[in-house]
C-alpha cells in the first residue's frame, strides 16, 4: 500500500539528514513562506485547529486549542515563548529521536510556524542530554536556518523575528513533564508546577508559553502547506494525519513506521513488525510507552489513535508499543516499570514519593517468592491513591496504568507467584537474566549525589 | 576558581535566558566537561559567578542524574534498564559488567577506568538492549560485544599511559 509520509519522507536510514538546500529542494520551508506571505497568525492557528492535530507527546491535547489559549499579543507579558519538548525518555519510546536525527529542519520549520502563529519571539529546543547525535545535527541546522534568514530578524522580509536556542538537559525523566520542563529551563530543580495557571498564561519566566512535542511540531508544516482537508484524508479514522508507530520486544522486526493514523495495532504488529519471534507467543501489549495500560490479544484489532485506544481502556500515548511475550514474567515486567517510576519520581508530592517505592518493594517481594495475598489488596489501593487528582503531575497516575491493568489481565500470574513462593518464569528463561532484579532494592537512589 | 575557558563558555550562555540563574545547568555541564565531575568548590564558584547561593546550585546539581557530584572513572557506562531492554535481557548485560569490573552499579572500578550507572530509556528500543559508553550509543549489545568494547578501551588506556 502506498501512502504519504509527511513526517519521514526526507528520512533515509543510515544517511545524513538533508541540509538547508536539500530540505528546500524537497519542498521545505514552503509552508513557512506561505504562512508569512499569505496567512495571518490567527489563520495559521485556525488551520491547525481544523486539522484536528492532537499532541504527540502522549496526552493528545488538541494543538490548535493549546495555541489559542495564549493571550492576545497586546495583552499578556512579553517576550512570549515556544518550546519543543525533545526530552524523550518514556520507556519504550524512540519516535522523536527518528525525527530529530533524521530531518531536523522539519522540526525547525514547525517551530517557526508555531512561533509565528502565537507571536512568540524566542524558542527553545529542550533536548535530553543523551541524544548526542541529535544535538550535533540540531546545532548544524539552527546555524543554517540563521544564515538563510529562516531565523533571526525580519524572517524572509516579513517583519517577524525569532531567536531559537538549543538547551541541553542533564537527565531525569520528570523533565519531560511540561511544567517541570519550564523549571528545568529556568535552571531550577525540575519539579512540576501547580496548574492553573497554565503555561499559556504563565509559563517560562512567568511569560506566555507554548510547549509541544517534537512530532507535534513536525506535523505543522504539512498542515499549513496542504490544508486541513488534506491532513484529515491521510488518516484511517476521525483523527487526522499520520503517526510514527514503533514496536519493541520479542517481535521479528522491531522498528518504527510512519503510517496513517488509526492503523490497527494487530496490523502494525503483524505486517510491519513481522509478528512474534519463533517460539514466542504474544500475551499483551503496552500501546504507548510505559505509562499506558496493557491491552491483550483480543483487543488488538483496535485502530491506533487517541479515541479508539481510550475506548479499550488504555491510551495511545506515544504510539510506541512494547510487546509482552509468553516467556517474560508480567509481574517482573511491571516490577521493572515501577522501579523506573520510583527512581524517576521527583519527590515533590507525597503519594508519588512514598507510594511508588512501596509498590516497587511489594512487586520485588513477589519476584523473590515472598508475595502474600494481602499484597494484592495493597497494590490495588495504590492504583487508586496514586491515581489522577492526588498528585501534581501525571507521573504517578501514569505509573499506575500498567499496574492496574496487569492486576486485571495477569491476575493468575500474581497468584502463581504467591502459591509457588517464587517467580514461575525463572525456570523457563535463563535464570541469570533475573539475578539483577534487586540491585535497586531499597527504593530510589541517586547515584550522582555527593 | 573557574578557569578562564570555563568562565568564557558559561558567559556565552548568559544572554540566552531572561535570568542569569537559568544558565546554572549549562554552567554545571561546562565544569563537568572540563573536570569530569563537579566538586564542592566548583559549586561555590558557579554560585558566585551566577549570583546564586551555593545551596541553590547544589540543589540543582544533585537533582540531575547526569551531573556528577563525585569523581567518575575514565569511562562512564550507562546501562539502559528500562522495559524494552529488560525484556531483551539487559540484566544479563548488567551482571556481566558488574562481574567483570568487580563493582556494582553506581560505582567505579578499582583501577578508576570505568563507572557504571543505570539510565532511563535511551530511546533506541528497536535495537535493545542498549548501552551508552562515553556518549556513544551501542545497540543490540551482547556479552561478546561488551567484552570487545571493554578490552578495546582498556588497551587504548594502557597504550595512552605508556606513550
Amino acid at each position: 500500500m502506498k501512502f504519504e509520509r509527511p513526517l519521514t519522507k526526507n528520512i533515509r536510514p543510515g544517511a545524513l539528514p538533508l541540509d538547508v538546500h536539500g530540505y528546500e529542494k524537497a519542498g521545505g520551508y514552503q509552508a513557512l513562506r506561505k504562512a508569512l506571505q499569505a496567512m495571518s497568525p490567527a489563520e495559521v492557528i485556525a488551520e491547525v485547529k481544523t486539522s484536528g492535530l492532537r499532541g504527540r507527546g502522549g496526552a493528545g491535547f488538541p494543538t490548535g486549542v493549546k495555541w489559542a489559549l495564549m493571550p492576545a499579543p497586546d495583552q499578556g507579558a512579553h517576550p512570549r515563548y515556544v518550546i519543543a519538548n525533545a526530552d524523550e525518555m518514556e520507556p519504550g519510546t524512540f519516535k522523536d529521536r527518528i525525527l530529530l536525527e533524521g530531518d531536523p529542519h522539519l522540526l525547525l520549520e514547525g517551530m517557526i510556524l508555531a512561533a509565528y502563529a502565537v507571536q512568540a519571539n524566542i524558542a527553545y529546543i529542550f533536548l535530553r542530554s543523551e541524544y548526542v547525535l541529535a544535538s550535533t545535527r540540531l546545532s548544524q541546522v539552527i546555524s543554517e536556518a540563521y544564515l538563510n534568514n529562516y531565523l533571526g530578524e525580519d524572517i524572509l522580509g516579513s517583519g517577524f523575528n525569532l531567536e531559537l536556542h538549543l538547551h541541553m538537559s542533564a537527565g531525569r525523566y520528570i523533565c519531560g513533564e511540561e511544567t517541570a520542563l519550564l523549571n528545568a529551563l529556568e535552571g531550577k530543580r525540575a519539579i512540576p508546577r501547580a496548574k492553573p495557571p497554565y503555561p499559556a498564561v504563565s509559563g517560562l519566566f512567568g511569560k506566555p508559553t507554548v510547549v509541544n512535542n517534537v512530532e507535534t511540531f513536525c506535523n505543522v508544516p504539512g498542515i499549513v502547506l496542504n490544508g486541513s482537508a488534506w491532513y484529515k484524508d491521510l488518516s484511517r479514522t476521525q483523527e487526522g494525519g499520520t503517526k510514527i508507530y514503533g514496536v519493541s520486544g520479542r517481535v521479528k522486526r522491531p522498528g518504527w513506521w510512519e503510517l496513517p493514523m488509526g492503523t490497527p495495532i494487530r496490523e502494525i504488529l503483524e505486517e510491519h513488525a513481522g509478528g512474534m519471534q519463533d517460539g514466542y507467543r504474544l500475551r499483551g501489549v503496552i500501546p504507548g510507552g510505559a505509562s499506558t495500560e496493557f491491552l491483550i490479544e483480543e483487543q488488538l484489532g483496535v485502530p491506533m489513535d487517541f479515541e479508539n485506544v481510550q475506548k479499550m481502556g488504555s491510551r495511545m500515548g506515544t504510539g510506541t508499543m512494547i510487546v509482552l511475550d509468553d516467556q517474560t514474567c508480567p509481574v517482573g515486567m511491571v516490577h521493572n516499570l515501577e522501579t523506573f517510576f520510583a527512581r524517576e519520581s521527583c519527590g515533590w508530592c507525597t503519594p508519588c514519593r512514598e507510594g511508588l517505592p512501596w509498590v516497587q518493594k511489594i512487586l520485588s517481594a513477589f519476584e523473590e517468592g515472598e508475595g502474600r495475598h494481602e499484597d494484592l489488596k495493597i497494590l490495588e489501593e495504590h492504583t487508586r491513591l496514586l491515581g489522577p487528582g492526588n498528585t501534581f503531575c501525571a507521573l504517578a497516575p501514569g505509573a499506575m496504568e500498567p499496574l492496574a491493568s496487569a492486576l486485571k489481565y495477569f491476575r493468575r500470574d500474581f497468584e502463581n507467584h504467591i502459591k509457588e513462593q517464587c517467580c514461575p518464569f525463572r525456570s523457563i528463561t535463563d535464570s541469570s537474566s533475573h539475578i539483577g532484579l534487586n540491585t535497586l532494592k531499597g527504593g530510589p537512589r541517586r547515584y550522582s549525589s555527593g | 576558581m573557574l578557569t578562564e575557558i570555563e568562565a568564557k563558555e558559561i558567559s556565552s550562555e548568559l544572554n540566552r535566558y531572561e535570568q542569569k540563574s537559568a544558565s546554572c545547568i549549562e554552567a554545571l555541564r561546562v565544569v563537568q566537561r572540563h573536570r569530569g565531575w563537579v566538586s564542592d568548590e566548583a559549586i561555590v564558584d558557579i554560585a558566585e559567578y551566577l549570583e546564586m547561593t551555593p545551596a541553590d546550585v547544589d540543589g540543582v546539581a544533585t537533582f540531575y542524574n547526569l551531573i556528577f557530584r563525585r569523581p567518575v572513572g575514565t569511562h562512564v557506562l550507562f546501562v539502559c534498564d528500562s522495559v524494552s531492554c529488560w525484556i531483551m535481557g539487559c540484566d544479563k548485560i548488567k551482571n556481566h559488567l558488574t562481574t567483570r569490573l568487580g563493582v556494582n552499579l553506581g560505582k567505579t572500578s578499582k583501577d578508576g577506568s570505568f563507572t557504571i550507572l543505570p539510565i532511563a530509556c535511551l530511546g533506541t528500543c528497536e535495537s535493545s538492549p542498549v548501552l551508552m559508553i562515553d556518549g556513544k550509543t551501542v545497540s543490540n549489545v551482547n556479552t561478546n560485544i561488551l567484552d570487545e568494547i571493554l578490552t578495546g578501551l582498556q588497551r587504548e588506556d594502557t597504550q595512552g599511559k605508556t606513550a
